[in-house]
C-alpha cells in the first residue's frame, strides 16, 4: 500500500539532521509565517478542531476540544505543556521524534501556545532521555536566535518562551496532572479531577498538555488544511497517520508511520517483517503496557481507536509487543504487574496495596507455588482496583492480569498444577516464595 | 561521609546556573527538579548536606526535598558507583532477553542486582522500560544508552569502561 509519510518524511530524507536549516529547507516553519498572516488564535483553534486531530499521547482525546476548554478571557495567565516523558511499556516513537526531528515538534509547540494564548510552554522530557534534552536544548537555542521564540514574535502580536523541564525518573509523571505536580516541584502524585487542567492546571492556571506526536502534527495541518487532515487515515474519528512502536518478536523492531486503520496484520508483516523464525503471534499488546493483551485471532482488526477499543484493547500510546507462540503468558503479565508495582505513585491504597498483592500472586503462580482459588482473587483483587483510583493507572495495571486470564487462563491453570510453563523451554524453576 | 568534607556551598558554575534556571518558572518551588538534577552531577549523590543547601537556596524546608528526592529513581541518597549500569527489566527487553544478560552483568561485575563493585566502578540497576523497545534489550550508562546489547557487546562495553572511556549519549540504535 502507497502512503505519504507526514511526520517521518523529514527524518527519512536523507542526510537529515534535525537542524534549524534542514527543517526549513524542508519548508519548516512555514506554518507559523501562515498563521501569523491568516489566523487568529481562534481561527487556529477552529482549524484543528476542524481536523479531528485526536492526541497521541493515550487516551485520544480531541486536540481542537482541548484546547477549546481554556477560558475566553486573554487577561488569565495561561500555560502550555508539552508531555515528552515517554515512559509506557513498549512505546518510543516520541524519543525518535525528538532526537530526530526536534524543530517539528517546537514548531507545533509554538503554534499551540499561540492558539491557547501562552505566552510561556514547558517541555517535560524524562530524564532518561539525556540525548534527546541536548537535542531539544540546541534546537531551543536555534528557535529563539532565529526570532521564532522570544517576548516578542508574530511581528510583535505576542511573545512565546519554551524551557526544558526535565525530569528524574517517575512514569507516573506521564500523567497530566502529575506533569503538573512535577513542574512545581512536588512528587508526581496525580490530582483530583476536576477541576480539569484547562481550568486549574500549572500554578492553578488554564493549562493544555499535548504529546509530542500531537504537536508534531500541528505544522502539517496548518500547511496542507483542516480537510486534508481530516481524509487521511481512518476518517472521521481517527484522521492522519500514527507512528506505531513494534517491539517483541517481529524481524525488523521500529518506529513506523502508518496511516491510520491498516490491520494490526499488515503493521506486524509488512512493516515490521513479521514473526522471528517463522513463529505463529501468540499474543499482541496493542497500545502499551496499559493496554489489554490480544489473541492472533484480532490480527485483522484495524489500527484506530474505535476498531481497538472494540475487541476489548486500546490504541492507547501506540506501543505495540509482538509475542509468539513460545511466550509464557503468565511471565509476561507478571513482568507488566511487576512494572506497575514499581511505578504506582502511592496516593490511592487500592492501586498502592493491590499492586503489591497482584505481584505476590503472579508470582506465586509463576514460580509454582499457585492455588486454584488464585485464579479468582486475582481477578476481585483486580476488581478492587480499576475505576477506584483518581487517575488511569488503577484501570491500565489491571488490564496484562485481566486479558491475559481471560484469553489464556489454561496457561495459569497448567502453571498451578503443573508447576511449571506450559510452552516455551522456560522450564520454570522452583523457587522460594519470595525469590525473584 | 566524613565529616570534615561536609558539602556547604554550590560551586560558582552551579550558581550561575542555578540563577538561570529561576528564571524560568514563577515560582521558586518549581527549580526543584532542575535543581536536584544539577547538585546530582556536581556532588555524585544527594547527601543530607547537599539537601539542606538545596531547601536553604530555595526557601524550602528539608522534608519538601526529601520527599521529592525519594520519590524520582534517577535522584540517587547515597553514592553510586563511577558507572551507573541501568539494564531494563520491561517486557520487550525481557522479550529480546534482558534477564540472559543480566546474568552476564552480574557475572562479569561479580555483583548482584543494586550492588556496587568493590573498587567502586560500577553499580548494577534494573529500571523499567527506557524506550529502547525497538533496540532491546537496552541499558543505559550514566545517561548513555547501548542497545541491542549481546554478551559480547556487554563485555566491550565494561571493558572501554574499565580503561576509562566516557560514555556518550547518542541517537536511538546509534549506541
Amino acid at each position: 500500500m502507497k502512503y505519504e509519510l507526514v511526520l517521518h518524511k523529514n527524518l527519512k530524507t536523507p542526510g537529515y539532521t534535525g537542524s534549524l536549516t534542514d527543517y526549513e529547507r524542508l519548508g519548516g516553519y512555514q506554518a507559523i509565517r501562515k498563521v501569523f498572516k491568516e489566523f487568529t488564535p481562534a481561527q487556529l483553534t477552529d482549524l484543528v478542531k476542524r481536523s479531528n486531530l485526536r492526541g497521541r499521547g493515550g487516551a485520544g482525546f480531541p486536540t481542537g476540544m482541548k484546547w477549546d476548554f481554556l477560558p475566553k478571557d486573554p487577561a488569565i495567565t495561561r500555560y502550555l505543556c508539552c508531555n515528552a516523558d515517554e515512559s509506557e511499556p513498549g512505546t518510543f516513537k516520541d524519543r525518535e521524534l525528538i532526537e530526530r526531528d526536534p524543530h517539528q515538534m517546537i514548531e507545533g509547540m509554538i503554534l499551540a501556545a499561540y492558539a491557547i494564548g501562552a505566552k510561556v510552554g514547558y517541555i517535560y522530557i524524562r530524564g532518561e532521555f539525556v540525548y534527546g534534552a541536548r537535542v531539544l536544548e540546541r534546537a531551543l537555542a536555534e528557535a529563539y536566535h532565529a526570532g521564532y521564540l522570544g517576548k516578542n514574535i508574530f511581528g510583535g502580536r505576542t511573545g512565546i518562551d519554551l524551557y526544558l523541564h526535565i525530569g528524574a525518573g517517575a512514569y507516573i509523571c506521564g500523567e497530566e496532572t502529575a506533569l503538573l505536580e512535577s513542574i512545581e516541584g512536588k512528587r508526581g502524585l496525580p490530582r483530583t479531577k476536576p477541576p480539569f487542567p484547562a481550568t486549574h492546571g500549572l500554578y492553578g492556571k488554564p493549562t493544555v498538555i499535548n504529546n509530542v506526536e500531537t504537536l508534531s502534527n500541528l505544522p502539517h495541518i496548518v500547511n496542507r488544511g483542516a480537510e486534508w487532515f481530516a481524509s487521511i487515515g481512518s476518517p472521521p474519528k481517527s484522521p492522519g497517520t500514527r507512528i506505531f512502536s513494534v517491539s517483541g518478536h517481529v524481524n525488523r523492531p521500529g518506529n513506523y508511520e502508518v496511516p491510520m486503520g491498516i490491520t494490526l496484520r499488515a503493521l506486524i508483516d509488512e512493516h515490521a517483517g513479521g514473526v522471528r523464525g517463522n513463529k505463529k503471534i501468540k499474543a499482541i499488546i496493542p497500545g502499551g503496557a496499559s493496554a489489554a493483551f490480544l489473541t492472533e485471532g484480532s490480527l485483522d482488526v484495524k489500527l484506530d481507536f474505535e476498531a481497538i477499543a472494540q475487541v476489548g484493547s486500546m490504541l492507547g500510546s501506540g506501543g505495540v509487543t509482538v509475542m509468539d507462540e513460545d511466550t509464557c503468558m503468565v511471565w509476561a503479565a507478571l513482568n507488566l504487574m511487576e512494572f506497575f508495582a514499581h511505578e504506582t505513585c502511592g496516593k490511592c491504597s487500592p492501586c498502592r496495596e493491590g499492586s503489591s498483592w497482584l505481584v505476590q500472586i503472579m508470582r506465586r503462580i509463576e514460580h509454582g507455588h499457585g492455588k486454584m482459588e488464585d485464579l479468582d482473587q486475582l481477578v476481585r483483587i483486580c476488581g478492587g482496583i480499576a475505576g477506584k483510583t483518581i487517575c488511569a493507572f488503577g484501570d491500565a495495571e489491571v488490564a496484562p492480569i485481566l486479558s491475559t486470564l481471560k484469553h489464556w487462563r489454561s496457561e495459569y491453570e497448567y502453571h498451578i498444577k503443573g508447576k511449571k510453563c506450559m510452552v516455551g523451554n522456560r522450564g520454570v524453576k522452583l523457587v522460594a516464595i519470595g525469590g525473584h | 561521609m566524613n565529616p570534615t568534607s561536609k558539602i556547604t556551598a554550590f560551586s560558582e558554575k552551579a550558581e550561575k546556573e542555578i540563577r538561570e534556571i529561576l528564571t524560568r518558572y514563577p515560582d521558586k518551588r518549581s527549580a526543584l527538579l532542575p535543581v536536584l538534577n544539577l547538585a546530582q552531577a556536581e556532588f555524585g549523590h544527594i547527601s543530607e548536606d547537599v539537601m539542606v543547601i538545596v531547601a536553604n537556596r530555595l526557601d524550602l524546608t528539608p522534608p519538601k526535598v526529601y520527599e521529592v528526592l525519594t520519590f524520582y529513581t534517577l535522584l540517587n541518597e547515597k553514592p553510586v558507583g563511577k558507572y551507573l549500569i541501568q539494564l531494563c527489566r520491561t517486557l520487550s527487553c525481557a522479550l529480546a532477553g534482558s534477564e540472559n544478560i543480566l546474568g552476564h552483568f552480574q557475572q562479569k561485575l561479580g555483583i548482584g542486582i543494586g550492588k556496587t563493585t568493590a573498587d567502586g566502578l560500577f553499580t548494577l540497576r534494573t529500571v523499567e522500560c527506557l524506550a529502547s523497545c525497538g533496540t532491546a534489550p537496552a541499558v543505559q550508562i550514566n545517561g548513555a544508552f547501548y542497545e541491542n546489547l549481546t554478551r559480547e557487546k556487554v563485555d566491550r562495553i565494561l571493558d572501554d569502561l574499565k580503561r576509562g572511556a566516557e560514555p556518550v549519549p547518542k541517537a536511538m540504535g546509534e549506541n
